[in-house]
Formats: C-alpha cells, sequence, structure tokens
C-alpha cells in the first residue's frame, strides 16, 4: 500500500468509485465482529415485522465500507484522524445481495498539517445511503 | 415511559478495561472488506511505526456501544431499544486502536433534544490506554416517539 502525499494531492482530486457488495453473510460477519446483533440485519421476518422492506445493512457496516475505501486511498488505515457520517437511508440487502457504491473527492488540503479533508458519498439503489462523510486524513 | 431529558449531561465512571486483541481487528477487517495489511500483519505495522496491528477506522464503535450500555439499559434513562435507530456517528481518533490495548471508556450524555415526538441522544465516549487519549467516539441515536408520548 504507497501511502499517499500531500505535494501530489490537491482540492478537487476524486476517490475513483468502488462498488462494494453486500450479502446476508457480510451483515452476519459483521454482527459478529461488532456485536450488534440487531435482528433487522439478519432475519428478513423480523425487518417486515417492524415495517422495513426487508433486511438492512447496519449502519455502522455502511462506513466501515467507506472507512476501508478511504484508507486505501490514503495508503494505510492508520491515518484516517477524523471520520463520520449521518445515516441518511437505510442499504436494503434481499437474498441476492446489494451493491454499495463508495466514491469521494478531496475538499481541502492543508500543506502545514498535511492533512486532507475529503467528501465520500455512498449510494444503493440510485439512493444516497449516507450524509456528510467526512474523512480527515494525514498524508505523508 | 419516555426518555429521561434529565440525563442530559451525565457523565458515568470509566468503564472497562475492554481488552483488544489481533483476532478481533482481523474479523472486523473482514466485515468491512479492509485488505490492508496493518489490520493483520503485526511486522507490517510495526515497520509502520504502530505497537501491533492496528484497528479500522470504525472499530472504535464496538467499545462505545459496550459503554453505552450503562445508559441505554438503565430503566430511568426511558429508552425502548426497539424504537432506536442510529443517526450521526464521528471519530477522533488520537492514535490508532490497537492490538493488546485494555481500552477504558467514560461516557458523558451531550445533549438530549426532543423534536417531533422523537428523542434524539448525542453520547460521547472518550476512550484511553494507560490514562492516555485513544479515540473520541459520538454517536446520535433517535428513539422514535411513540403513540402513547
Amino acid at each position: 500500500m504507497t501511502v499517499r502525499t500531500a505535494a501530489e494531492t490537491e482540492a478537487g482530486d476524486v476517490i475513483a468509485p468502488v462498488t462494494v457488495p453486500v450479502s446476508r453473510e457480510t451483515l452476519v460477519a459483521y454482527a459478529h465482529a461488532s456485536g450488534d446483533q440487531n435482528p433487522i440485519h439478519q432475519d428478513e421476518e423480523f425487518a417486515k415485522s417492524v415495517g422495513l422492506p426487508d433486511v438492512i445493512a447496519h449502519g455502522m457496516w455502511t462506513l466501515g465500507a467507506a472507512g476501508s475505501v478511504v484508507s486505501e486511498w490514503v495508503g494505510g488505515a492508520g491515518r484516517v484522524i477524523e471520520f463520520g457520517t449521518r445515516f441518511t437511508k437505510p442499504v436494503v440487502v434481499p437474498t441476492t445481495g446489494a451493491d454499495v457504491v463508495i466514491d469521494g473527492v478531496v475538499k481541502s488540503v492543508d500543506p502545514e498539517s498535511r492533512r486532507a479533508t475529503v467528501d465520500l458519498t455512498a449510494t444503493a439503489g440510485g439512493d444516497k445511503v449516507l450524509g456528510r462523510c467526512t474523512a480527515i486524513v494525514q498524508l505523508d | 415511559m419516555p426518555v429521561n431529558a434529565d440525563f442530559q449531561g451525565r457523565s458515568y465512571p470509566p468503564s472497562g478495561p475492554y481488552a483488544v486483541s489481533a483476532d478481533q481487528i482481523a474479523a472486523f477487517a473482514d466485515a468491512v472488506g479492509s485488505d490492508d495489511p496493518l489490520h493483520r500483519d503485526a511486522e507490517v505495522a510495526r515497520a509502520a511505526g504502530y505497537a501491533d496491528v492496528i484497528a479500522p477506522p470504525t472499530f472504535a464503535v464496538t467499545i462505545a456501544q459496550q459503554c453505552d450500555r450503562a445508559y441505554v439499559q438503565d430503566p430511568e434513562a426511558g429508552i425502548d431499544y426497539g424504537r432506536v435507530v442510529h443517526g450521526e456517528q464521528r471519530f477522533v481518533h488520537h492514535r490508532p486502536i490497537t492490538a493488546g490495548d485494555a481500552l477504558m471508556g467514560e461516557l458523558t450524555i451531550d445533549s438530549i433534544r426532543m423534536a417531533g415526538g422523537h428523542a434524539m441522544i448525542t453520547t460521547r465516549t472518550e476512550l484511553t490506554a494507560d490514562g492516555e487519549p485513544v479515540c473520541t467516539s459520538t454517536s446520535t441515536i433517535v428513539v422514535r416517539g411513540g403513540e402513547d408520548q
């Protein structure tokens, strides 16, 4: 993994879209790894009984997937200094799975601290599922 | 019972320690689709200046949610967990969470706001190791209002 430098990074640079598949198995693995065993993320009958269209992904899975994309772009997970979002819409995961498309754009680069602010976008089925998803990353 | 606004501003004594293992980090990295070797190869992590393998940037939520339990499971808080959705999440990392960490978490209820029959609760967890700051995790949950509110 190559570490990105401040010298090669400027506002307007883009993170090309990455398509991340999500299946029911992905959500079971995330439930075990995170400890979030809410049945709306695993049990179709339960999800529908509380008014959801189907099983939905954990919002934190989606944010985690976006974190993996920005970590890869900057050149290491330890370089993501600040990271956050609003959860605007659920990612619906039918038995056939779904795709989340994640991309980003550099908003600014501070040459002193060599930190960049990156806005990330995540969409599923054409819907924006994360709102104001922003990372501050440490460049070299 | 509606959400109890009296909890705004309350801080809890630190909970923990929460031990972080290399296995937990690898399983979490797998689940969020990260193939960064910093999560799995201690030699690569040490070469990059870390004490051991490091966690993905959102891993802190797994610890913060354990710290939250003292609050959300308190019957006096009035939180019906079946009505909770995650509204917002933010992390400030002071250093990466690292395998071998024994984290302590100090929970504060920053704000409780009522809007349109819903309650929006912002909690902040300060994670530390050996007294040094590791991560500040801030979470807003929305407790959807019931018919009785």
